[in-house]
């Protein structure tokens, strides 16, 4: 087998898999709760990024032809990952925070989680927490 | 060498695996545990994919993909039941 997709091979591999440990490691380090999203939703499906690649071009270099099924699953991935965090940033803002102690939203509208929509507002008949 | 950074990612992964079951079983809120059960998810697509690697097969990518779609879904449904208390209305 040619040394360089070898080597090629072996270097995506570690670095997606530091890149993993890396990601779950700080969901256990960091403090806050929000700084604890970044680490999970970036780092790990980087280093799942890195380890589909590597599989790849292992499938290249053994059978010849590159297949296709790792790169729709880095797709999935990469497209899902910052679906979930705003999922998870939104119910945590919705849980913990109250309209005081989030920073000023830098719009006329407040938070939209905590904001009724323009439209609602003027009818005023739309109640403002639904949980 | 394919082999040892195999075992050298699985070795990683592995960790990263056993951490994020740490914290489900530690963390103080649901939305840590929400956010561990993501990352477990991804890890285990991750395991299961060097497996597959290094068993030179291509049953398990179908396996994985199948496990990424149900891990989205279940982390949406996971983070609606935080939001409204329920999950279809």
């Amino acid at each position: 087998m040619d040394l360089v997709l070898e080597i090629l091979i072996a270097v995506f591999l570690v670095i997606g898999g530091i890149f993993g440990l890396v990601g779950s490691f700080g969901l256990i380090k960091l403090d806050d709760a929000m700084s604890r999203l970044h680490a999970p939703t970036k780092a790990t499906t980087l280093g799942v990024g890195g380890v589909l690649i590597a599989s790849m071009l292992h499938a290249y270099a053994y059978e010849g032809h590159l297949s296709w099924h790792e790169l729709l699953i880095t797709l999935f991935l990469f497209l899902t990952a910052p679906i979930t965090a705003n999922f998870i940033a939104k119910a945590h803002i919705h849980r913990h925070e109250t309209p005081d102690s989030l920073p000023v939203a830098g719009e006329d509208l407040k938070w939209a989680t905590h904001d009724i929509a323009p439209e609602k507002k003027k009818s005023d008949s739309a109640p403002t927490d639904r949980s | 060498m394919i082999t040892y950074a195999t075992y050298f990612a699985t070795a990683c992964f592995g960790l990263g695996f056993l951490m994020n079951l740490w914290k489900i079983a530690t963390a103080e809120g649901v939305g840590d545990r929400v956010l561990a059960l993501d990352t477990m998810v991804i890890n285990a697509i991750a395991l299961m994919i060097l497996y597959g690697l290094s068993r030179s097969t291509e049953i398990f990518f179908e396996a994985a993909m199948i496990i990424a779609m149900l891990g989205f879904v279940s982390t949406v449904a996971y983070a609606r039941f935080m939001l409204r208390g329920n999950i279809i209305e």
